[in-house]
């Protein structure tokens, strides 16, 4: 192994960190902006909906004056948009504002459960891509239609654990494996990460990277709660990378039962 | 099934939630209501966050045709009556825009020849510059008359039953179209076709006996949740104030049944928002923020002009509904629906939520989002 784990590449992108943080339900701006430090992360999501796109420095919606955009890449969301049209403006107008051309595309017309639309995912992807935007997609975990947007050419694909906030983990591990296994892109697991300990697992399990936000914002501390995610990530991928050894149902005896025979076996051959 | 065949098979007929929901309502001891509140608290954490988000009623006019017993704004009440303009609704929201509010309801009393769809069109579009999000308040309406308003920039409606409970609803609303128990009802979801993205439901409390009233609102909620499923519902818990008319409220519902209806809703309705308007007394809206709540106003005034003074000069008298001629002596502003009781400025609201650990929101939405 060499000692120093790989970098996530997502497009023409290099990170050392494969923790991605979102900005939503921080107590306050001071403190998201120190959990973001505390993290690690190099890429920050932020909802357009809350962001002042007019270009007025709107005192009122001052989110992305707590994000360095020096330090951070700087990954606006489509939270809100309920279809194509709606999530293919926003992401236009973030442009118009200023904001970078890497967009995380987010359509879900429930707002309850926060599920994305694939239907409506994949035509905006479509269109984005085309007028050169660099897409991550908030997606089911549905392998077909992970290499769908793969095809169209999206820079990721971001497959949910489990609903956005729930903290119930991993619970579409047996389809998300199945993403990794075809994937030809970074694979995100975005959404249902509670605990560290999940996080790591998703990226022992191969995943390139994964986005916090809820267990971060909510946490008692969240800047604790940051770095307790960043070592986590850290310690997934360096096992993955290492290689785990493979879980078994049985006992496997380091002085196995069975070496007398294979050398009784050999003795007799002599 | 439409929501009334299910509502007037209430109580009986219970889903598992709503059956749920009436557990959590009975009488319970403070260790109980501990828990309860504990739970709620959490659950909003895990779907809100440590936010807030902030908004300011706007109020257009108090003319209305209806006569309701409780409310201000009743034809029959010899009130002094205005419709602002859209040049002084527009004064109106500047001021509450320099607040920081970028949400904003607009309230109007039921009376098709001041406040009419062209009207409301124009006030929309006028504010839009101003707000991010536009929501109403307004007389139900048809889907086709609300279509223009949504096209116009409107993304949220407001319409609570004010009483599910038929006998009280035909006692309380004695004259006018809203005595149309029905058509009220159907109304969320007329909103829901016509494009509506946020909906808000909500019982008046103190019309009639709470428990049922909250079981009966509950059930609007869950059906609701099912079939506009594309819509952000939200659900308000109003008690009565005091208001011109001096209506005595027939029932009451105390600070603590609040506290318990509210975590009630947010245990059983986990990701639908809650909405807490300035009727609450300061020191109470402090605590239930904490327990549920989702959504405030502040700093509100239920008369129309009441931010800045518009319509001063416009103000006329009616007397059972009829307009007195202008009186060039008066110069006051129009009668406001009901009391508000926290009268804290958006400032200081915004200071004591950040004091107990939330960010308030002013800003959650974009006109881009259905605007082109």
């Amino acid at each position: 192994m060499s000692d120093k784990p790989s970098k996530l590449k997502i497009a023409d992108r290099e990170f050392t960190s494969r923790l991605l943080v979102g900005t939503g339900k921080f107590a306050s701006n001071e403190l998201m902006r120190d959990a973001l430090d505390a993290s690690g992360t190099e890429l920050v999501t932020v909802a357009l909906r809350r962001a002042d796109l007019s270009g007025h420095s709107d005192p009122f919606a001052n989110i992305l004056d707590f994000i360095d955009p020096k330090r951070y890449l700087l990954l606006p969301n489509t939270s809100g948009a309920r279809n194509a049209d709606e999530a293919v403006r926003l992401a236009r107008l973030a442009v118009t504002a200023g904001l970078p051309s890497w967009i995380k595309l987010e359509i879900h017309p429930d707002p309850r459960y926060l599920l994305p639309d694939p239907v409506e995912t994949l035509a905006a992807a479509t269109i984005l891509v085309k007028e050169g935007f660099t897409v991550l997609p908030y997606i089911n975990a549905d392998p077909v239609l992970a290499k769908r947007l793969q095809d169209v050419g999206t820079a990721t694909v971001m497959p949910l654990g489990s609903p956005i906030g729930s903290n119930r983990g991993i619970e579409t591990r047996a389809q998300i494996e199945i993403i990794i296994e075809q994937a030809t892109v970074p694979v995100v697991v975005d959404a249902g990460l509670g605990a560290p300990s999940q996080a790591a697992e998703a990226l022992e399990m191969g995943a390139d990277a994964v986005l916090v936000n809820t267990a971060i914002a909510i946490a008692s501390d969240p800047v604790r709660m940051a770095h307790a995610f960043r070592k986590a990530v850290e310690a997934g991928r360096d096992a993955r990378e290492i290689g785990l050894a493979e879980a078994r149902t049985t006992a496997s005896a380091t002085s196995p039962l069975t070496a007398f025979f294979s050398e009784e076996t050999a003795a007799q051959k002599l | 099934m439409s929501f009334a065949t299910i509502l007037d098979q209430l109580p009986p007929a219970k889903s598992p939630l709503l059956r749920r929901f009436a557990s959590l309502l009975e009488p319970n001891d403070d260790a109980s209501f501990e828990r309860m509140a504990q739970e709620a608290r959490e659950l909003t954490r895990q779907n809100f966050g440590r936010t807030m988000r902030m908004f300011a009623p706007l109020y257009l006019s108090n003319e209305c045709i209806n006569n309701c017993r409780y409310c201000g704004f009743s034809r029959d009440n010899p009130i002094l009556r205005v419709t602002l303009t859209v040049e002084q609704v527009v004064a109106e929201a500047r001021h509450l825009a320099a607040q920081g509010f970028r949400q904003v309801l607009l309230v109007a009393g039921e009376h098709p020849k001041f406040v009419n769809g062209s009207y409301l069109v124009d006030c929309i579009r006028a504010l839009r510059p101003y707000f991010s999000s536009i929501a109403l308040e307004l007389g139900p309406m048809e889907s086709a008359e609300y279509a223009p308003l949504v096209e116009a920039g409107a993304e949220g409606l407001v319409v609570y039953q004010e009483t599910y409970d038929r006998g009280s609803y035909a006692r309380m609303h004695t004259s006018g179209p809203k005595q149309d128990f029905n058509w009220r009802l159907d109304c969320p979801e007329r909103a829901y076709a016509a494009g509506f993205r946020r909906i808000g439901i909500g019982a008046l409390f103190g019309l009639s006996a709470w428990r049922p009233e909250a079981l009966a609102l509950a059930a609007h909620l869950e059906y609701l949740l099912k079939r506009c499923w594309r819509s952000d519902l939200t659900v308000s818990l109003p008690r009565l104030r005091p208001a011109a008319g001096d209506f005595v409220p027939p029932f009451s519902l105390g600070e603590r049944e609040l506290g318990q209806l509210i975590c009630a809703f947010r245990i059983c309705f986990s990701q639908v928002g809650i909405v807490l308007s300035t009727r609450e007394p300061a020191p109470l809206r402090d605590v239930l923020a904490s327990l549920g709540v989702t959504i405030m106003s502040s700093g509100s005034h239920t008369e129309p002009g009441g931010y800045t003074g518009q319509g001063r000069h416009a103000v006329h008298q009616t007397v059972r509904g009829r307009i007195l001629p202008p009186d060039a002596g008066i110069d006051a502003l129009a009668t406001g629906q009901f009391e508000i009781s926290d009268e804290r400025s958006p400032a200081e609201v915004a200071n004591v939520l950040r004091r107990r650990g939330f960010e308030p929101v002013w800003k959650d939405w974009d006109q881009a989002l259905i605007t082109r």
